[in-house]
Formats: C-alpha cells, structure tokens, sequence
C-alpha cells in the first residue's frame, strides 16, 4: 500500500490531532484569561516574600 | 507510529483512537448534566467571582466528572463488551487500550483537582478529588458488583456536582447545597432501576447485582414508587427550605405530579403488560426522570436570575 494514500487511519490521526491542538490553544486562552483576571482582582498581592527578594 | 501500522488498520480495532473516541471516554451525557447541575450549584450561591473564573470552574468540574467516566469504563471494560448498551465503547472496541484509558483517566483527574484550586478554592478542589475517589473506588470498583444497593449509595457521587459548584464560589456548603445533593442523591435510584427494568437482560449478562436481578422486578417496581415519594417530599422540603422561588414551586408541584404518576403506573403494572407494549411506562418514567432533573434545576437557575425582580412579592 502506498505511503501517500489517505487512509482511514489518517483521518483517525488527523482528528486525534486536531481536536487536540483545539483543546490545548482553548485551555491557554483560558488560563490566559483566568491569570487576567486574578492579577487584576483588587485582592491581589505580591506576596511578602517574593517583594523582599528584589 | 510507523507506518507499519498501515498493515493493522485493516481491522476496525486497530488501538488508534479518533478524537471523538476520547470524548466518548468522559461519558459525554453524563458530563452535560454534571455541567448543568454544578452551574446551577455556582450560580445559586450568587458569587461575586468574574464570568471567565465561572466558566474555569465549571469546566474543571466538568473535566473531573470526565476523568471519573474514564476510570469507570477501564474499570469495567469487561462487563462493557457483554452489555448490548455498552459494547460500543472505546474500549470494548479495542479503538482505546484499557492502558491507555487508566492513563488518561488519572492524568485529567489530577489536573481538573489542581486546576479547580487554582481557579477557585482548596475546599471545593479537595470536594471534587473525593467526588472521582467516591465515583470510582466506591462505586465502580466496590459497591457496583456487590449489592444491589449500587445505585443508592453510589448515586451520591453523582449529587456531588452542586455542591462542589457553590464550594467554588462561597468556600463552603450550606442547607442550599444540601438539598441540591439530596435531590439527585434520591432521584438517581429510581431513575436507574426504571432503566434496568427494560435493560434486564443486559445486567444479567454481565453479572451486575441491579436489584431487579436480585430482588426480582416486583420489588424493584415497588423501590421505584417508594423512592419516588420521598423524592417528592424532598422536592417539596426544599421550596420550604429557601431553594425555591416561584420557578421552582411551580416546576417541583408539575414534575413531581408527574413522577409520582410514572411511578404508580409503573408499580401498577405486571411483567406481562410491561413485555406486552414493550415497556412503554418505563421507558417514558425514564425519560421523564432526565427532564424532572433537568427542569429542578434549571427552576433554581432561573429563581435566583429573577431574584432581585421578585424579592418583594416572595
């Protein structure tokens, strides 16, 4: 069988991956968001610690 | 994978698993009410948390139920192949390897607990790690093979959702909280016994002790009305308790009519009437089980929208 030929395999793979890119791009815009906010919540603070190290 | 493989895909179990076979993994209907339930048990609790810390929650939630389906089909891969209902899943098919099912199960178990932390609070991330411990050791691997009381204790695994929806927004549970567990803690055994009444012959096969193979089909008829009484009464109990406003009055006083009446017809009848219409009442006693969850719930979503509107006159 050639290599070339699109088999029902490679679509298998093709959408195992794809969903899989979707999934990870929407969990960083997610995380990205969820950071955004918690930064800018105005109970956020620096903790002691990390201020006193710079 | 080499290209090697090319030779083994000629059969349709071939271990290469499609995107949709992992979604099918995390028991996608079961999720969608674990979603609905943990939403109504967040938004209830009228958190003051932004919509994208909501939308994380929920979706945690939702993962770790996902990661509990995943356990629960590697688990009982064996029964699944000899069920008619179940032989279709990933892992019957060999389209995923139990391995690979027990791998995928713990990895998102562990990253919906530590996630949840992190979108909301310790309390409700410890709540849902134990919601996935009580789902699959408790249920799945102890009770569901011993005693025919699978469903009613295991049920609370699937009544934990709300409650872990209302941890995440106040840090805490309350009565509120309480009664939304209770209520599918005590809908999921008539729900499930309705389903097992006209899918007997698939628990038999597969060795599951559903109290209609055990206590036989008039008991497990009787269970059903008895549990859908004090299903009822609890209904009932919550409006009282301050769960519910006019939504859901008005929603647990039709359902409830409704349920009560699927009951009875269903303890009413005898196995050959049942066989005779192919167990019509059953199967609509089922259906309507899904849609008086659904409606509960949706009846406190919508009272606590319409809250401030209302405030006066409830």
């Amino acid at each position: 069988m050639a290599l070339s030929r699109l088999h029902e395999l490679h679509k298998r793979r093709f959408s195992r991956n794809l969903g899989l890119g979707i999934v990870l791009a929407g969990l960083v815009a997610l995380i990205f968001g969820l950071t955004v906010v918690k930064v800018s919540d105005e109970d956020f603070s620096v903790p002691a610690t990390l201020e006193g190290s710079k | 994978m080499s290209d090697a493989s090319f030779r083994v895909d000629e059969t349709p179990s071939s271990g290469e698993a499609g995107f949709s076979d992992y979604f099918a993994l995390l028991k996608p209907r079961v999720m969608s009410l674990v979603v609905f339930t943990a939403f109504a048990g967040f938004y209830a609790a009228q958190s003051e948390m932004h919509p994208i810390e909501g939308l994380a929650v929920i979706l945690f939630i939702a993962v770790g139920a996902g990661a509990s389906g995943a356990l629960n089909m590697w688990w009982d891969s064996d029964i699944d192949s000899v069920m008619k209902r179940t032989r279709n899943r990933p892992i019957p098919t060999g389209r995923i390897t139990a391995d690979a099912a027990l791998a995928f199960g713990i990895a998102l178990a562990g990253f919906a607990v530590a996630m949840l932390a992190l979108a909301s609070n310790l309390q409700a991330a410890a709540l849902l790690a134990f919601t996935v411990f009580f789902y699959v050791v408790i249920y799945t691997m102890w009770l569901k093979r011993r005693t025919p009381q699978n469903i009613v204790v295991g049920g609370a695994a699937g009544a934990f959702p709300p409650m872990i929806g209302w941890m995440a927004a106040t840090g805490s549970v309350s009565i509120e909280s309480a009664f939304m567990f209770c209520l599918i803690f005590m809908w999921t055994p008539p729900h499930f016994w309705a389903l097992a009444l006209f899918a007997r012959s698939d628990y038999e096969a597969a060795g599951v002790p559903m109290l209609t193979v055990t206590h036989g089909r008039r008991a497990a008829r009787a269970h059903i009305l008895v549990y859908t009484l004090l299903l009822a009464a609890l209904a009932a109990g919550a409006a009282m308790a301050g769960i519910g406003g006019p939504a859901y009055v008005c929603v647990a006083i039709v359902m409830n009519v409704l349920f009560l009446r699927g009951a009875w017809s269903i303890w009413r009848r005898g196995e050959q009437t049942a066989e005779s219409d192919g167990f019509k009442i059953e199967k609509s006693f089922f259906t309507l089980s899904l849609a008086y969850l659904f409606a509960h719930f949706g009846a406190i979503v919508v009272d606590t929208a319409i809250e401030p509107y209302v405030a006066g006159m409830w």
